[in-house]
Formats: C-alpha cells, sequence, structure tokens
C-alpha cells in the first residue's frame, strides 16, 4: 500500500546519478523519471541512451547531468549498443580480462526510439536474451523534435504531425501496446511505472536489475511542454492517468500478469483529459469512444492479472 | 613452423580473427560476406574461439553492437557487403568520430537495384566518407595479414579508429588460395593486448557521444580529420613491423614494372592481378606499360602516389563504381584531384568497368590500355569511358 499512496522524501537516497543543471523543461516528467531510476539503480550501471529529451537535455558539451558510465550513439540503435556492451563485458570477465563487477548494461530511450524506429533492435535484443535492462520513458511523442506523433500517441492527441483540424481528430489509431510486445518476447521482466508513484518506480527498476535476463519497463512520463499542460500539475496527471486507467500499473513476472495498484472504480477519463490542450478539441462522442476503449482495456487486463492487494477507490 | 595450407579465403579470415584472440563478433549474414561470419560462429561454438557472438537481426546492429562493445574496451569484429554496408552507413559514421577500434571485412559488392550478389566497388566507395581506415587488398593472404594488422592498427592508442578491410566478393572471399596462417605465439609477439584507453567502465566513469553544438563541432570534426591523417604513420609502421616478423610487406601504394614505364593502369583489388598478366604481355612487346594499385584508400597516400606517377606520361584509371552525374568513378576524380596542383601531371583517362561481377578478361585490360593509351592523345569529350557495355 505504501508504494501507492504515500511520499516520503526523507526514506529515498540522498545519492544522485542524474543530476541536476540540465536543460529540461520545467515540470518535465521524463527528467525525473530518469532521475528517480537512477537512484534505484545505483552506480553499478552503464548507461546507453538513444537520441530524445534525454539525451539532448543533459549532455549538451562541456557539461553532463550522468554520474554513471553513459553512451549516446543513435536513434534507435539503443538496444542493440547496450547487447554490444553486456556482451563486451561478458566476454571480457571471462576471459579474465577484466574483473568482474557485475556491471548491468542499460538501454534507455523515448517512446519515439522504442515504439517506433528502435523496435527492431529492441526486439532483437530481448530475443537474444541478453541480459539488460531497457526503460521507455514514454511522453507519448517526438518531443526532442518538435512534438510529432508516434505510435505511442493516444487516440485522438493532437500533435504536428497528427494535428487537430476540421477534418482530423488528431492522432487516428490507438496507442500501441508495448509492453505486451515485451511480454510476447517471453522474458523475465515486464513492468509499467510512472514517476507520480515513486516507490513503486524505484522498487520495479531494482527488481528488473535483479533478474538474470532482458527486463524491460514501460514508464509514463508527463510532458507539460508537449501535452500544454501546467508544469505544476505533472505529478497529479501522472496520478489521473493511472486512477484512470488510461495507464495502468503492473508487473509481469515470467508470463505473470500482476496489478501493482487496482481500482474498484476508474476516475471518468475527462478528469485527465481536460487538464491538457492536446485533448481540447475533442468532442464528448470522441470522449466517451475512448473511454469505452480504455475500460474496455483495463477489464482485459485485469481479467489476465493476479490482482494486487493494493486496492484504491479510485477517488 | 607454418605451412601454406589451401583454404578458402572467407575461412582463412575467419582464422585469424581467432587468432587475433578476439572478444566480441557481431554479424548478420549477407553474400558473399557470409562463409566468414559463419565460420567464426563455428568456431566459438567449437570452444575454439572465446568470444561472444552476437547473432544480430540487422547489419545496422551489427555495427552497433560493436559500437557498445568496442566501447568496453572488448576485441571487436564484424563483417558484411553491399547491401549490408549501406544499411550500417549511419553507425559507420559514429564508430570514427567515437574513435572506437573495431575491424571489419568487407567483401565487396555491387549496390541494388538489380540486385546483384556479385562484386564491385560501389559499396565501399559510398563509405570513403566515413572516417574509417580503409584497405584494399588483392588476394586471400593479403586479406589475412591485413586483418591481423588491422587490428594493431585500430587499437594502436596513437589511432584509435576503425579499419575496413575490402577484399572483393567472390573473387577473393570464395576462392581456394594457399594461405600461410601464423602460429598462436606469433600472432601474441605481434599483437598486444587491447589497451582502450577510456571505456565504459563504473570506476571512472565517462560519458560518450554528447550533443554539440556549433561552438565545439568544426574543432570535434576537424581533430578527427588530424587524427585519420596522422594514423598513416603507424599504418607505416605497423606494415614495416608485420614484414620484419612474417617477412611479407605492405605499402600504401604497389608498383608493378613502373620502372621507365610512360602509361601507367591504375587499379584496386582483385583485378589487379589479371591486369598484371596483361602488363606482362605488353611489356613484351616492347611497350613502356606498368600498374600501380592503391592499397590504403583512406587516409589517400597522396605522398607515395604522387611519387609513384611523377614521371609518366599517362594514367588509366579503372574504377569499379559509378559516382552517378558526377565527374566519372570515384577514384578517377580523387586521383585528378590529387594530381591537379603538380607541375609535371600526366594525362589522366578514367575507365568504369567490371561493375557488379562482370569480368574484365587479360584482352579487356589490353583494350583499355590501348585505347586510354589512344584518348591520351586525341582527347575525349567524355568525363568517362564506359567499358565493355552492350549497346
Ligand atoms: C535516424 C533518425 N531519424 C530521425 C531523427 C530525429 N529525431 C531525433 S530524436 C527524435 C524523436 C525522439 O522522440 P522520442 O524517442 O519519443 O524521445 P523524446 O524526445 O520524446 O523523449 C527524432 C525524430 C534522428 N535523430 N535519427
Ligand atoms: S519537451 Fe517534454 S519531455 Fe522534453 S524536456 Fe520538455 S517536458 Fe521534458
Ligand atoms: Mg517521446
Amino acid at each position: 500500500m505504501q508504494n501507492y499512496t504515500i511520499f516520503v522524501p526523507r526514506l529515498l537516497s540522498k545519492k544522485e546519478y542524474f543530476v541536476s543543471g540540465h536543460r529540461a523543461c520545467i515540470g518535465c516528467g521524463e527528467a525525473l523519471a530518469v532521475r528517480l531510476a537512477c537512484k534505484a539503480m545505483g552506480q553499478n550501471v552503464i548507461v546507453a541512451n538513444a537520441t530524445g529529451c534525454i539525451e539532448i537535455i543533459a549532455s549538451q558539451i562541456p557539461y553532463t547531468s550522468w554520474k554513471v558510465p553513459w553512451i549516446h550513439t543513435l536513434f534507435e540503435n539503443t538496444a542493440a549498443v547496450a547487447s554490444g556492451i553486456e556482451s563486451g563485458l561478458k566476454a571480457m570477465a571471462r576471459k579474465g580480462l577484466k574483473a568482474d563487477k557485475g556491471t548491468k548494461a542499460v538501454a534507455i530511450a523515448g517512446d519515439g526510439g522504442t515504439v517506433d524506429i528502435g523496435l527492431q533492435a529492441l526486439s532483437g535484443a530481448m530475443e537474444r536474451g541478453h541480459n539488460f535492462l531497457y526503460m521507455c520513458f514514454d511522453n507519448e511523442a517526438y518531443m526532442n523534435t518538435g512534438i510529432q506523433r508516434s505510435s505511442a500517441t493516444p487516440f485522438g492527441a493532437s500533435t504536428t504531425t497528427s494535428p487537430a483540424g476540421k477534418v482530423s481528430i488528431g492522432q487516428f489509431s490507438w496507442k500501441k501496446d508495448m509492453p505486451a510486445i515485451a511480454v510476447a518476447h517471453d522474458i523475465p521482466y515486464v513492468a509499467t511505472a510512472c514517476p507520480s508513484y515513486p516507490f513503486d518506480l524505484m522498487e520495479k527498476v531494482k527488481k528488473a536489475l535483479s533478474v538474470k535476463g532482458p527486463a524491460y519497463i514501460h514508464i509514463f512520463s508527463v510532458c507539460p511542454t508537449g501535452w500544454s499542460c501546467p508544469g505544476d500539475l505533472t505529478i497529479r496527471i501522472g496520478r489521473l492517468a493511472v486512477k484512470t486507467g488510461i495507464f495502468p500499473l503492473y508487473e509481469v513476472e515470467n508470463g505473470i500478469y500482476k496489478m501493482s495498484i487496482d481500482f474498484t472504480e476508474l476516475r471518468p477519463i475527462n478528469d485527465y483529459m481536460k487538464l491538457q490542450g492536446r485533448f481540447r478539441h475533442l468532442t464528448e462522442d470522441v470522449i466517451n469512444q475512448i473511454q469505452n476503449k480504455v475500460v474496455e482495456k483495463y477489464e482485459e487486463l485485469r481479467r489476465k492479472s493476479v490482482i494486487s492487494d493494493a486496492v484504491e477507490s479510485g477517488e | 613452423m607454418a605451412q601454406r595450407v589451401g583454404m578458402e579465403v572467407s575461412v582463412a579470415i575467419g582464422e585469424i580473427v581467432k587468432l587475433a584472440n578476439t572478444d566480441v563478433v557481431s554479424a548478420y549474414p549477407i553474400t558473399p560476406q557470409t562463409h566468414i561470419v559463419e565460420h567464426l560462429a563455428e568456431l566459438v561454438a567449437d570452444g575454439e574461439l572465446d568470444a561472444e557472438y552476437i547473432p544480430v537481426e540487422s547489419e545496422h546492429s551489427a555495427m552497433s553492437a560493436c559500437l557498445g562493445s568496442a566501447a568496453t574496451g572488448a576485441r571487436t569484429f564484424t563483417a558484411t557487403a553491399g547491401q549490408g554496408l549501406e544499411l550500417m552507413h549511419e553507425v559507420l559514421y559514429v564508430a570514427s568520430s567515437m574513435r572506437l577500434p573495431i575491424v571489419m571485412t568487407v567483401a565487396n559488392r555491387a549496390l541494388s537495384s538489380p540486385l546483384s550478389v556479385w562484386s564491385d566497388h560501389s559499396d565501399a566507395m559510398a563509405c570513403r566518407d566515413t572516417g574509417w581506415i580503409q584497405i584494399f587488398v588483392e588476394n586471400g593472404q593479403e586479406a589475412v595479414d591485413n586483418t591481423l594488422c588491422a587490428f594493431r592498427i585500430a587499437e594502436d592508442n596513437n589511432v584509435l579508429l576503425p579499419v575496413m578491410i575490402h577484399l572483393d566478393g567472390f573473387h577473393v572471399s570464395h576462392v581456394i588460395e594457399p594461405i600461410l596462417l601464423p602460429e598462436q605465439s606469433q600472432v601474441d609477439a605481434f599483437l598486444p593486448k587491447n589497451n582502450y584507453p577510456l571505456p565504459l567502465d563504473t570506476d571512472k566513469p565517462v560519458a560518450m557521444g554528447d550533443f554539440g553544438p556549433p561552438v565545439i563541432y568544426t574543432e570535434a570534426k576537424w581533430a578527427q580529420e588530424v587524427n585519420l591523417r596522422k594514423s598513416k604513420e603507424t599504418i607505416l609502421k605497423v606494415w614495416q613491423e608485420f614484414g620484419k616478423s612474417f617477412s611479407r610487406y605492405y605499402k600504401p601504394v604497389e608498383c608493378y614494372r613502373c620502372e621507365d614505364a610512360d602509361t601507367l593502369l591504375l587499379t584496386m583489388g582483385s583485378y589487379s592481378e589479371t591486369a598484371m598478366t596483361t602488363i606482362d604481355k605488353m611489356r613484351g612487346e616492347g611497350k613502356k606499360i606498368g600498374l600501380i594499385r592503391i592499397r590504403l584508400w583512406r587516409p589517400f597516400p597522396f605522398e607515395e602516389f604522387r611519387q609513384a606517377v611523377k614521371d609518366i606520361k599517362t594514367l588509366i584509371v579503372l574504377d569499379r563504381a559509378i559516382s552517378f552525374g558526377g565527374p566519372g568513378g570515384p577514384v578517377c576524380s580523387e586521383i585528378r584531384s590529387a594530381l591537379y596542383s603538380q607541375n609535371n601531371r600526366p594525362e589522366i583517362v578514367s575507365f568504369i568497368g567490371g561493375l557488379g561481377g562482370r569480368d574484365i578478361t587479360v584482352a579487356g585490360f589490353e583494350e583499355i590500355i590501348n585505347s586510354g593509351m589512344e584518348i591520351a592523345e586525341t582527347g575525349s569529350d567524355n568525363e568517362f569511358e564506359i567499358f565493355g557495355v552492350r549497346e
């Protein structure tokens, strides 16, 4: 229960591995999520970072926010780079060329770098069974390049390449279910998380690091700039995404689904949507259509899941 | 003592990669390179090579995994050809600009479309600006020797650049040749352990591949250029030491019967062997003809090349790739610009031929040389002559 309902900063480690001074927008949920994930991971990791907001905001020469070994190469290849890191460390340790420190390779990317252009490299790396953690920081569009749609953009959202217009409702397709794709690779650990639930997020990151083999965490990252919402509502909007059932928190360990937090009653999606400019153009009809889909998906997830003891009313 | 053994060149390359005690092989199959990575997979499967073999899902990932592996300080190898090299293209620039010592065999292959699995230099020439060291070999022994040298050159802390060894698909890769493989002890004496200076390591965290604003980008690129040019010193030194250890000597530019020649034919890769037979024949007829072959394509050996052609009247260049709509073959246009500043420069005639595996026979080279000499006298309205095309 405490993982979901309270936030006690003094329970957190004071150590930072993704430090302040970077250029993220005010209220950036992605930067917050990365910071928390880094706290959870600690020092014994090597991070491969895809091109995207996180890379751009925190690595401009001659500055860096990264206190762990970090490498950025390209946009779509991050899982493959992590495969190489893992293999290099493994071979050298086995051959006695370098001490085996148990360092874990971690790949991080945005939704675009994961669900679109990087999907093939990620699928390959998961299928090959590398011992690595992949975290997707999903802000539901290509934010770094100016809010273009990705296949993780939700139905109806207005972006610069799926703009709402006289004959367009905005994004015309339903959000790709990336965690399900990860599960289909039969990997030992898949989870969803959101920095509005910091302890849950950090525990999942720790668990993912401790499994042997590929682990995938999909992290919901509120983006005030791209979603046209106030920067001081980041935490609340993240919580509403969970409480409306739009972004349920769950884990899939060795194929077994478990809801991290379950709601006896979901909040209406409009509580979440009305706070964001990207949905402002939507008619009641479309919102109802989305509402039905959300409930349907949520029920489907519940049916497959062992229900958590963390049950809350949606209020 | 090592003995010459008849074996397929691709297999021999696998063997030398094993003797180099490679740590990571990341590879994707494509003809005519496949036998190399198949053989390496076999060596790993039989426990003869202690390496991580990453059977990636594409060449883009093959090279990307090489980035990660090399950045940890592991000795890293891959091989590809044609479309595979094209799919890697974006990643190639990253390997060189991040100073990652990766060794790659390229079994030169034509590019689609139409689909062709046969050899030419279109794939190789498309990556001449990627910042890699590029070495073109003529035969299997040269491929094996230069693959070993490539590890030493790439990993030398004065260089730290990726190296491509180009061998012509099929004409070299699939040929069974008597090959002299070195003993393990000889390789160990010649090739020191990889000592990558700033690897990804938790003991000393580094950030690699940061975001470079305009205030730093030019400096970064200039440093890369200076470094690639300077790598020639190390390449020459490594070839010299290889010669001392193995009694086979390599140079950036190879001359064949160039003494007192007034006309030289210039080729790269395996067709030079046929061309030499033609030179012998024409020399027998009293013609003052020789052959020059460029082995080191990047960094381009300006000095050695200018020296080799300084006294001749005519230089006939054979390209095995087209720069479409441009000044002719990529090799010839570079040669022209390398000689433009020289006071005594030869007449230069550009030929393109041998595309997509089309053979050029001894008689074919004779035709190229004869019409090249004629064009040098009369001039031509064409930017280049296409050899052997059926109208
Ligand atoms: C091959 C390639 N195509 C396109 C781009 C341009 N590009 C860089 S980052 C980016 C979008 C990143 O979106 P996402 O992965 O969702 O990360 P975010 O910035 O939203 O955190 C794009 C399109 C690129 N760098 N490389
Ligand atoms: S655009 Fe969005 S994700 Fe990117 S830094 Fe700004 S708030 Fe964060
Ligand atoms: Mg995004």
